[in-house]
Formats: structure tokens, sequence, C-alpha cells
């Protein structure tokens, strides 16, 4: 012990002299402590769905055909170019000459087709197969070429294409990704310390540019009071998203510290069992709309910083339309609207997933639902439990959830989804949409599709979940949004 | 020692391990939740997901897979993580290195603290001394450790910056990564060092008034002397014994810490593997953690049947 307590000694001093030189040094640092607030299963983005593995590797490991910049726009990757051809059915993709993955195979048109062909296999365990379903063939024109059939036009392939369970793989290396992540990133996977870190170094044969950081740490600190902790004291340099927004203001009122509250694409909803009784009855829905006061839950449980939401689309992307005013707060007219349906002393349960958003929202929307004679019966339930009661199950009357996939109007047009909405005149329209490849034709489409769920009120739309970014105000090039859950640290740079 | 009664002891061994296997793996499945769909998420279409059942092994029935988990575990072979795609034996081996050095770090410091502190309270019992210690302690156990956890770094990390604020460097990073089990130790030892001080300290005062301290101060010695020739020794038995199961608490408030600190340790690996319902990781750790206790028990049998004889023809 008297010898362990020595060495403690010993090595405080020595780290505090090397704090005290550090200033020393002229050169902007080259390396980056990014903290994270969940560890991801492993590092395959093609074989997981949680948002922590694209956290990490998307565009800094992996690289798809397209990818996807700040503004949420679709620019080239892998693949530089690309025709369509006018039926919207034939994508014939350019390559990028001169790339290789990390352990050296060089990137063609085989891989890709390989990489494509995976995806929808049969055995796939993509978390997006559905992405690929449109895909009839892919073809090898030759090794920069790769044509690739649909069996119907689908207007949003190239931006499917980006996500991060879409990026390229290659044969020799796809089984072992998950715990040997092998792209064509301009990072590569250092170490995995398991419930600690994740490190990636340059890649020193990247194809591309090169980037500024040396090194990415992405350490898990996910209590909320360890993450404030780390950040106040130099641990970590940047949290892409903090974990309690509570902490904000402080972080605000420190100029060591940039705060970017952006957007991500979690459209937060008190999602409604739409095929149970007395939810069936669209004026019930409605009741619920009207007694349900936005503002105040935003307050409650973003502290003010959630972008309130009228139907189920983002503010930030194409075709947006504000609804936000079709139901506003009148707990009289949610009364006059249930008792018209003939509905008293309704007792539901409210069921709430893990996350603070969740468990907060639901508290006050209980304590809203009362004054409108309806009693909520909040039910707290682990992740797993609510994916097999709720999601695979159906078996909720009310529960609050955030559906953080970019752009998904589609989840209204499934037949066996949770909502259990099955409308027929929205699954023409999704149809429709889907279609449909002209962005001024598609604009119009999704509007009206965002007005035909608003109108019957399928679920209650509350609030986009913030994006809620703190970094060393000395750093720049982070995304202060989020299209896709993803940290893209290619343009990250210390200033000097 | 009769072999008939070693046998037994034996089977009654063997039970216990099969039995409790059973019970951990029976409970395991039937807590609700499935692994496949915590991988794939929402988007995930039903041949997707039982792709990945398959994959992960859990399309087979139940009486099989428990023969394939128990025969592996005789081999030594606890399985594959199901989230980490790893050997959980890999995972436990990893983890072991923070937690054990962790726990014994927090042992020790609650011995430096308590057995010292304890006796000299006792030495001057009713002293200004004396009630200060027995205040600060009465204080110690109230305070719940996770609060002064976050306390310590408070003051070590934000304000002084003397010490991490969390997180583990790995064992080849070298004197930081001591440095970054301080703070989680002290936290982890001064609840217990408080709780131990006062059993040391009431447990000394007890043997102090036995027969045979009276008699060694009726031989001439002092009282100082007294207790430590003579009472510290004796005093030192119910110590060891709450120390013991001091060493279970220190487990579980390993969980708590461990968060509080972001250590990878096993309190945080049992944590995320219930959440992410990482079945295998789960029952093998927790099967290990019941063999261990269980095949110590049935040492700590023997031990007391070689001490005292009379215990032999009983089982």
């Amino acid at each position: 012990m008297i010898r362990l307590l020595t060495k403690a000694c010993l090595a405080l001093v020595l780290v505090t002299a090397s704090v005290a030189m550090a200033p020393l040094s002229a050169a902007p640092r080259t390396d980056l402590n990014v903290g994270m607030r969940l560890e991801p299963p492993h590092l395959d983005p093609t074989a997981g769905a949680a948002a922590a593995i694209g956290e990490i590797v998307y565009a800094n490991l992996f690289e798809g055909l397209t990818r996807m910049a700040a503004d949420g726009a679709i620019k080239p990757g892998l693949a530089e170019s690309w025709t369509v051809s006018p039926d919207g059915k034939v994508y014939t993709f350019t390559l990028r000459k001169g790339v290789t993955f990390h352990d050296g195979t060089p990137f063609d048109a085989a891989v890709a087709k390989f990489a494509l062909d995976r995806a929808r296999a049969s055995d796939s365990v993509n978390p997006q197969k559905g992405l690929f379903e449109p895909i009839e063939a892919v073809e090898v024109i030759d090794p920069a070429t790769l044509k690739v059939t649909l069996k119907r036009p689908t207007g949003a392939f190239l931006f499917n294409l980006a996500w991060p369970a879409a990026v390229m793989v290659a044969p020799q290396s796809a089984a072992d990704n998950k715990t040997k992540p092998i792209g064509t990133g301009p990072f590569k996977l250092d170490r995995w310390a398991k419930g600690s870190q994740v490190d990636l170094v340059r890649h020193p044969n990247y194809w591309g540019a090169k980037p500024a950081l040396n090194k990415i740490s992405f350490k898990i600190i996910g209590d909320p009071t360890a993450a404030y902790a780390a950040m106040m004291a130099g641990d970590v340099d940047a949290y892409p998203i903090f974990p309690a927004n509570e902490n904000i203001p402080q972080f605000q009122a420190d100029k060591r510290f940039t705060v970017k509250i952006g957007n991500t694409e979690g459209k937060t909803i008190v999602a409604i069992n739409n095929a149970r009784t007395p939810f069936d009855d669209i004026r019930v829905r409605r009741a619920l709309a009207h007694g349900i006061d936005r503002k105040a839950v935003i307050d409650g449980a973003t502290m003010g910083l959630g972008k309130p939401i009228g139907s189920h689309y983002a503010p930030q992307d194409a075709g947006y339309v504000d609804l936000t005013g079709q139901y506003p707060y009148d707990p009289e007219k949610a009364k006059a609207l249930l008792k018209e349906a003939g509905v008293s002393n309704l007792k539901v349960k409210l069921i709430l997933p893990p996350p603070d958003y969740a468990r907060r929202s639901g508290e006050i929307i209980a304590a809203q639902l009362k004054k409108i004679g309806v009693e909520a019966e909040l039910v707290p339930v682990e992740w797993a439990q609510w994916l097999s009661d709720v999601f695979r199950g159906k078996n909720y009357d009310l529960t609050i959830i955030s559906h953080v996939e970019p752009m998904d109007l589609d989840i209204y047009a499934r037949d066996d989804y949770y909502f259990n909405y099955a409308n027929a005149d929205y699954k023409a329209l999704y149809a429709e949409l889907a279609a449909t490849s002209d962005p001024e034709k598609r604009k119009a489409l999704i509007e009206k599709a965002q007005r035909k769920l608003t109108d019957d009120s399928v679920n209650v739309f509350m609030f986009l979940l913030p994006k809620t970014g703190v970094w060393n105000a000395k750093l720049e090039g982070l995304w202060e949004n989020a299209p896709l859950p993803v940290n893209d640290f290619t343009a990250v740079r210390w200033r000097d | 020692m009769s072999p008939l009664w070693l046998l037994r002891r034996i089977a009654g061994l063997l039970f216990a391990l099969v039995a409790a296997s059973a019970i951990v793996f029976v409970l395991m499945d039937l807590l609700p939740g499935d692994p496949a769909e915590i991988m794939l998420g929402t988007n995930a279409r039903p041949d997707t997901l039982a792709a990945l059942r398959a994959e992960m092994g859990l399309d087979r029935p139940a009486l099989i897979r428990y023969a394939d988990w128990a025969l592996g575990l005789l081999r030594g072979d606890f399985g594959r993580s199901l989230t980490y795609s790893v050997p959980v034996a890999e995972l436990v081996q990893e983890r072991l290195a923070v937690t054990l050095p962790l726990a014994m770090m927090a042992i020790a410091l609650t011995l430096f603290i308590a057995l010292p502190l304890g006796a000299f309270a006792a030495s001057r019992r009713k002293s200004l001394t004396d009630s200060t210690i027995i205040a600060v302690t009465q204080l110690g156990v109230a305070i719940p450790n996770f609060w002064f956890a976050m306390m310590l770094v408070l003051v070590f990390a934000i304000s002084w910056r003397l010490l991490p604020s969390g997180g583990f460097p790995g064992w080849s990073a070298g004197p930081s990564a001591i440095l970054a089990l301080i703070l989680p130790a002290i936290a982890l030892a001064l609840p217990q060092a408080a709780i131990l001080t006062r059993v040391m300290r009431s447990s000394l005062l007890e043997t102090l008034g036995e027969d045979y301290v009276r008699t060694a101060r009726a031989k001439g010695l002092t009282r100082a002397e007294a207790l430590r020739r003579h009472a510290f020794r004796n005093a030192l038995i119910p110590v060891l014994t709450i120390l013991g199961l001091q060493f279970s608490f220190l487990i579980a408030g390993t969980v708590v810490i461990e968060n509080v600190f972001s250590l990878p340790g096993l309190g945080r690996l049992i944590f995320q593997a219930i959440n992410q319902r990482d079945l295998v990781v789960v029952r093998s750790v927790v099967m290990l953690l019941i063999a261990s206790i269980i095949v110590i028990n049935f040492c700590v049998d023997l031990a007391y049947a070689l001490v005292d004889p009379r215990l032999r023809g009983r089982s």
C-alpha cells in the first residue's frame, strides 16, 4: 500500500509537471477526444442499428457510394459521378480510381457489387435492408463502372446509398468488420478498449484530402454528471450530443466552450395505437392532440431546446410544412371532443422507454391529460421490453418515442407497423411519392403526406430532439446538425 | 474425515452448481426482449431478424441451447458475446483487470483508515477526540458513495485538475492507470471505512472489559500496552467478519462507482449486458460469480471440518 501510494504521488508530480509544460508547445493539436453517451455493440454499420456505430465509423472509417454533407445534401462519395436513365430505373455509377481499403485491398466495381448484393441477400442481417429492396440487379460494366437496375423508380435511392448501413465493405474483411472494421475512410481502427474507448488513427494511404486530425478517441461516458465533469476537466474536447440539456446554460456561459443547438431527425411523438378502442375514433385522437400542451412539454422535457413539429417530418427537410397550429392547446375543446365520442373516465397506459425525453415528457403529459379527464398510468420499461411488447407486439395504448430515421414517411404506409394506422389513401399517396424523382413534384407530395397524417391525427406530434453540441471553442469543422446519426470528423481542426 | 462424508459434500456441491445454472438459464430466457431486435432496431424486416436469430443460434430449442452452454462451461468455454461478438472469457478477463485492483485498493484503503482510527478512538474513550471520530464516521455512514464520488470529482478533477474525472486508459498506460483508480477507490473506501472504524472501536472497547485484559492490567501493563498486546488481536475477529460482508457490498458498489467514473469494470459489463439482452454474457458472468461463492463455501466447510472434528459426522 505504502509503495502504491509512493508510486501514485510520483505519478501525480509527473502529471502536474507535464500539464504545466503543455502550453509551451506551439503547433495546434492533432488529436481529438470525443464524448459518446452509449458504447456501440460492434463497429459494423451494415449489421447493427445502434446509432453509436454510425456515430463513430461513418465517413471517418467507412464510406459509401454517395455521402451525406453537413447540410443534408447528397454528395459524391466513392462514386465520383452517376447518370440516371430517363425512366428513373437505371443508375450508372463512375467509381473513384486508386481507392484502397485499410488492408490494401483495392476498391472497384466488383467490390461495390459485393457490398450491395450482401446487404440485400436473403441471409443479410442489414438493419436497413428495406433501403436495398428496390434493387433488381447490380452489374459490373468495368472496374470503374457499376450499373444498378431498380424494380421501380425510387426517388430516394441516392439518399438511401448515403446511409451508414450502405457503406462499402470488401469480401475478404466483411465478416470480421464487427471487431476489425476495414473501410476506405481517412481513419482506421487503432484499438477498442471495450467499455471505455474507441481510438481511430489516420490511414496514411487515403485516396482523398488528408484530414487535419491524426487521432480521434471516442470516450464512452454516458452518465450526465460524469460527462459534465469530463468536459469541465478537459478530458473530453467535444460532445456532438451532450447527454444532459440542463447543463447547456453552464456551457453557454463559459467562454472555453462552443455550444451549438442543432437539429436531429428525431421526431418525438406520443404514438397512439390506432386499432385499439377508443383510439380508433378520430375524435379521441384529436382530443389528445388538443389536450397536450406542446410548449410546456418542450420546456419541461428538453429545457426549451426542442423544436415543435406538427406532423411526422423535420422542419429542415425538403417539403416541410408547418402544421403546429392545427391542434392548438385547448383542454375545453379536448373535453368536448371526448364527450362527443362518448368517452368518459378514460384510463390508459402510457409506456415510457428509458431515454430522458420520454420519461420527462411522460410526467408532464400525464398531468395535462388529467385535466381533460384522461387518467394515464405511467409504465416505464427497458428498451428490450419496449421493442418486443410495444413495437413488435403492438400491445399498448400510448407510448412516447423519438423516430430518428430521416424522412421516414414510409412507416405510416407499412401494413404491420405498430401505429396500426392502415389507411388506404395514405398508402396510395406514399406509393406515388416513392416512385417520383422530380424534386418539385416530390415536395408537393411530401407536403400532402404531412397534411394527411396531421388531419388524421395518427399520433400526437410533439418536437424534434435537439442536437446539443458542446465542444472546445478552439475546434472548428464539427457538424451543427445531424441529418443522419453520424459524426463526420474529416474536416475538423484545432485553431492555433 | 470419512470418504462418505466427503462424497456427500461433493455431490451437494455439484447439485448446487447444476441447479444454479438451470435457474440462471431459465430466468434469462424468461426476461422479455429479443437480442436480435435490439441489434437491428426499428427498421429491421422480419426476414432480417430471423437471419440474425439463426446467426446467434437463438432459433434452436431452449434445452439444446442450455446443454450447449452448460457443456461449454464444463470445458471452460463461456460462449461468445451476442453484441460484442468476442469470447465472454476475454471480456471478463479485461474487466476483472479493472474491478479487482479497484476492489483491492478500496479494501486496503479501508483497513488503512479504519483500524488505526478505531483503535485510536477506543483508547481515548469519552474524550473529545473520540466523540469527533464518532460524529465524522456517522456522517461517513450516511453519505451515499455516488454523491461522495461526484464531490471528489468536483474538487480533484474539475477545480484542482489533479486527477482524471473518469475513464480508464488501460494498464499499458502505466502510472496514469493507477491515477484513474485513485478517486474511485477513495469513493468506495471512505463509507466502508466509516462503518469499519465504528466496529473496530466498539469491538476493542468490549475486549478491553474482558477478564484477561484486566489480568494483564493487574500484571502492571498500561492501558495502551494491554490494548496493543492482548485486546487488539481478539477485537479483530468481528472486524474480519464485517470486512468479509463488506467485500460483497464492494462488488455491488463497483457497479455504481464504475458508472460514475465510466470505468470499464465487471459491474458495468453486467449492467450493459442486461440492457442489451446479451444473454450469453449475463448468464455466464452471473454463473461465474455464483460458482465462486459455492466453491468458497465448500472450502470453508472443509476447513471447519478439519479444525473441528465434531462437525465431520454431520452433513
